[in-house]
């Protein structure tokens, strides 16, 4: 096997699984720590830094860092990362006094952004310290975005979304309330050195079956969803269906429970193993009391005189894979409201296509690096530039957005991207003594306590999570397993005594002959049966030219194996990504 | 001393043996020995035997006499049976308990000065009476609990850590047993797991004294250029004269080392011990042939390991004095003891 190179960032960074999977890279490791400690001001500001909402991230973020967690492979259930995240969010003090400041002299460069939601926001918050100037154009009288409009405000109240959202248009932001930008042309006219366009995925997807337009008692979800946040929207039927089940379908559901509806169904064509909702989102909607209705495939509105009564569904047997089905029956089931819920295009109208702007069909070509368009001072980010993701994509998108915009403005190539650097500092203390709490604790994920049922309708924006306890945050914070506390080895100090891979308590460590890593995954301590997971190799051993073998797959970081190393060949060592950001200079002969 | 205990962690690919004990069910507590400490390689390579042989820990009685190898027996097997005994004493507290209770597993763990100096008398009869146990030495050359003076171990010209050399002789365990008529000898490396396991497994089915040497550096004492027990040394004049695999009882036999060449001895339980010779000559069952091979290569400065000799054939401690088959806590009081009355009936009047 070839020698792992630990001096690639990307290495030590894998480890962290969370960090990993986490488009915007979030230290979730040292935010949880800070956590533990008491310092919640402090792990806000780690989040901040590179997600800068974690009080609204905290209550509705996707999590691609839950599923990802070691804890997982360790204990069956991860770290209630998000959870934890709204800890910090909950209990922080005022961080004005931690913002960048914002230069009084600015640096005569004009940004637009049109939207203003996650994305465009982003954009403000990392180019706003830089002293450019900001113009926000929102089509709303409030800003937010989809976080306001489509996130129901039993998920996410109002204030917690008021509060991050201020921070940065207190920065400066040019805000233009009730300004639809209607056309591109026109914006560019006003010559503006960039553009960044963040106005996300607008247009709720159709579903043109008979019966369709012949009532207005059927609704696209994200629009009746946007006029229940404004008001427009206060009452529903009794009965109501909703097509789909992804996570805005949830959002539908719930939110007819809370405006009058009874008898609430989710009809999805697929089996439940192929939903798009996030699992905990499904949970809780059935907590609620919502049927979800599997195997059902929409056929035909059912209207008689005017009235929406029913709709006809046809019945689907799946094979295994829910690849092919055939129909058994039909069937109809009588409602009041008819939500669709099945997705969301993107839509530029306003865009002219004659500006030599690059389309692939509808949608413009974006650089999934730069952010850039074909017009080289247009950048998108968010759900406008590749569709509906969710708010840590967008957040992750734009602040690559406003990197290039920097580069741009400072006639740096925008593909010369500022490298991804890392700190390592070693955890040892003395003798067995480490300045992080190695210890494995076996306690089991905390669960999140809600709203009484019987409370939770009475009002629209009634909170349903209550957020943990002091206790239940001091359980969960012990289940992190402290992945950034990186095993550091060093192969000319090992005299292959064995220490660690005797006391190691996952069997994670093997000192072996070289051979293809097929070859050395077979003959392990423990067999490494995850593929996903790196192997770590050192290079030839002195005494006899074996190789030291880590698998990473269950290494629970407890520094036994450093503990037990007569010569230090072993570290436990603190990883830090350096993660580049608009403003941070390229610099000379960097990788 | 480490800072944790070690974590219990159950992850769902931790195996199971027969009993559904995992690895970590034949461990003990944390160590205390130096970080890097020979011994507790000699350690986890037992508890990896116990968990491939897959033996009840209760059916485990553990020994051992005053030493950094004493300590060793309160890091495997956590529910076993143990007796910590006075220096060099472990041989005949050994002996007696295996008279008593013929059906538990017997592991001694001694060390080069407790066994080849204090204890040299006792580990003697031991050899003698062919006591049914695996006793593993655990021989590093210096005495480490009292700051690294030569044991009887050290060869001459092996210096100390501050460049004295060694003048006295040094006794090697194997040529004594063999000697005194030991019926299983093995020496081994506590850097090498892959020899010392099935030796290990071997010895634990042996029926009679199994006497395993095993070359266990002192990391803190013993592990620099004028040593002749450190790591470094031991792996470049470590001469392998066997090979072997241990296959217990079962139906299918699938072997570790190739089949060529190899000399297959089926142990008391049914299980079969094959053992490869590596320099062709080399024959494990030649008592006379084994002791020269040793004699000249000490001469030479080489470390002969593997499985050196083994007679299955010889009688052990219970047959030679044909006790009876149920350990003595099986027979009700009034058969071991016949009362005063029958006992009136002996001696002189």
């Amino acid at each position: 096997m070839k020698a792992t190179d630990t001096g690639d960032p990307a290495y030590f960074h894998r480890v962290v699984d969370c960090q990993w999977a986490c488009p915007a890279h979030t230290d979730v490791p040292e935010y949880i720590r800070l956590i533990a400690q008491g310092r919640f001001t402090d792990a806000y500001m780690v989040n901040r830094e590179s997600n800068v909402f974690p009080a609204i991230l905290g209550r509705t973020c996707d999590r691609p860092c839950e599923p990802a967690c070691r804890r997982e492979r360790v204990d069956g259930t991860p770290v209630a990362i998000c959870r934890l995240k709204r800890v910090a969010a909950d209990h922080r003090d005022d961080i004005g006094e931690r913002l960048p400041a914002i230069p009084r002299t600015k640096n005569g460069r004009r940004i637009a952004c049109v939207g203003a939601g996650p994305a465009s926001l982003t954009v403000a918050n990392d180019l706003l310290p830089l002293g450019y100037e900001v113009a926000m154009f929102e089509q709303h009288a409030t800003p937010g975005g989809l976080m306001r409009t489509n996130i129901p405000s039993f998920r996410l109240p109002s204030r917690v979304l008021d509060e991050e959202v201020d921070v940065i248009l207190d920065m400066g932001v040019d805000i233009r309330y009730d300004s639809p930008v209607t056309s591109m042309r026109a914006l560019l006219d006003t010559g503006y050195d960039a553009v960044f366009i963040g106005s996300g995925a607008p247009r709720g997807k159709e579903l043109d079956l008979p019966g369709r337009h012949d009532t207005d008692r059927i609704h696209v979800g994200i629009d009746w969803l946007q006029s229940i946040a404004f008001g427009h929207v206060d009452t529903v039927g009794e009965r109501v269906l909703i097509i789909g089940v992804g996570n805005t379908a949830m959002d539908c559901c719930r939110s007819s429970l809370r405006l009058g509806g009874t008898d609430i169904r989710v009809m999805a064509r697929r089996p439940r193993p192929f939903f798009k909702a996030s699992s905990w989102e499904l949970d809780d909607a059935e907590e609620e009391g919502v049927h979800i209705m599997v195997n059902h495939a929409p056929k035909r509105f059912v209207v008689e005189g005017g009235r929406l009564v029913g709709m006809e569904f046809e019945r689907l047997e799946w094979d295994e894979n829910a690849r092919t089905s055939s129909v058994i029956d039909t069937v109809l089931l009588p409602c009041d409201d008819v939500i669709l819920a099945i997705g969301q295009d993107n839509a530029f109208p306003w865009i002219e296509r004659d500006l030599g702007m690059n389309f692939d069909g509808d949608v413009p070509v974006v650089d999934k690096t730069t952010m850039q368009s074909s017009l080289p001072n247009v950048f998108f980010g968010g759900d406008s530039a590749f569709g509906p993701k969710n708010i840590i994509w967008a957040v992750e998108q734009a602040h690559q957005a406003a990197i290039s915009i920097h580069n741009l403005c400072q006639g740096l190539a925008v593909d010369e991207r500022p490298p991804v650097l890392m700190n390592l500092m070693s955890k040892a203390m003395g003798l067995g003594q480490w300045s992080y709490h190695n210890d494995y604790n076996p306690a089991h994920r905390q669960k999140m306590t809600h709203v009484e049922l019987t409370n939770r309708f009475r009002a629209l924006d009634i909170e349903v999570e209550l957020g943990f306890t002091a206790e239940q945050t001091a359980r969960e914070v012990q289940r992190c397993l402290n992945c950034d506390i990186e095993t550091v080895f060093s192969a000319p100090l090992c005299i292959e005594c064995d220490a660690c891979i005797d006391v190691c308590p996952v069997q994670c460590l093997t000192i072996t002959a070289d051979g293809t890593e097929t070859d050395v995954r077979a003959r392990l301590s423990a067999p490494a049966v995850n593929p996903a997971q790196s192997l770590f190799a050192s290079s030839a051993l002195p005494q006899t030219g074996r190789l030291m073998i880590k698998d990473e797959d269950l290494c629970v970081h407890c520094g036994l194996c450093a503990e037990r190393c007569p010569t230090a060949a072993w570290d436990m060592q603190k990883f830090t990504l350096l993660l580049p950001t608009a403003g941070l200079a390229v610099p000379m002969g960097a990788h | 001393m480490p800072s944790i205990e070690k974590p219990p962690i159950q992850h769902p690919g931790l195996r199971r043996n027969s009993l559904g004990l995992t690895i970590h069910d034949y461990e003990g507590s944390m160590s205390t020995l130096c970080a890097g400490c020979g011994h507790d390689s000699v350690t986890a390579a037992i508890v990896h035997a116990l968990w491939e042989m897959e033996t009840p820990p209760h059916r485990i009685a553990k020994l051992s006499g005053i030493g950094c190898s004493a300590k060793t027996t309160a890091y495997f097997a956590r529910g076993a049976h143990g007796f910590n005994t006075a220096h060099g004493r472990m041989a005949t507290i050994a002996t007696g308990a295996a008279a008593a209770n013929r059906d538990l597993l017997y592991i001694g763990i001694s060390g080069d000065g407790d066994s080849l100096s204090i204890g040299l008398g006792h580990l003697a009869h031991l050899i003698r009476r062919n006591v049914r146990m695996v006793y593993i030495i655990e021989n590093n050359g210096v005495y480490g609990l009292t700051k690294g003076q030569f044991s009887p171990s050290a060869d001459v010209g092996s210096t100390t850590k501050r460049g004295d050399p060694n003048q006295v002789p040094p006794i090697d365990p194997m040529s004594l047993g063999l000697s005194l008529g030991a019926t299983f000898l093995a020496r081994g490396f506590s850097g090498d797991k892959r020899q010392l396991v099935p030796i290990i497994k071997a010895a634990a089915a042996h029926r009679g004294l199994a006497l395993i040497d095993v070359i266990s550096p002192c990391v803190t004492f013993n592990d620099h250029e004028g040593s002749t027990k450190s790591y470094l040394f031991t792996r470049h004049h470590d001469t392998t004269a066997t090979e072997s695999d241990f296959v217990p009882p079962a139906p299918e036999i699938v072997a570790s080392i190739p089949v060529e060449g190899v000399v297959s001895v089926t142990m008391h339980d049914g299980s079969v011990l094959r053992v490869r010779s590596v320099p062709d000559d080399y024959d494990p069952t030649d008592r006379e042939g084994v002791a020269e091979h040793l004699r000249r290569a000490h001469a030479a400065g080489d470390v002969v390991t593997g499985l050196l000799y083994i007679d299955e054939s010889s009688a052990d401690l219970h047959e030679m004095h044909d006790t009876t088959d149920q350990p003595l806590r099986d027979i009700p009081f009034s058969q071991l003891c016949p009362g005063s009355a029958v006992l009136a009936g002996f001696g002189v009047r």
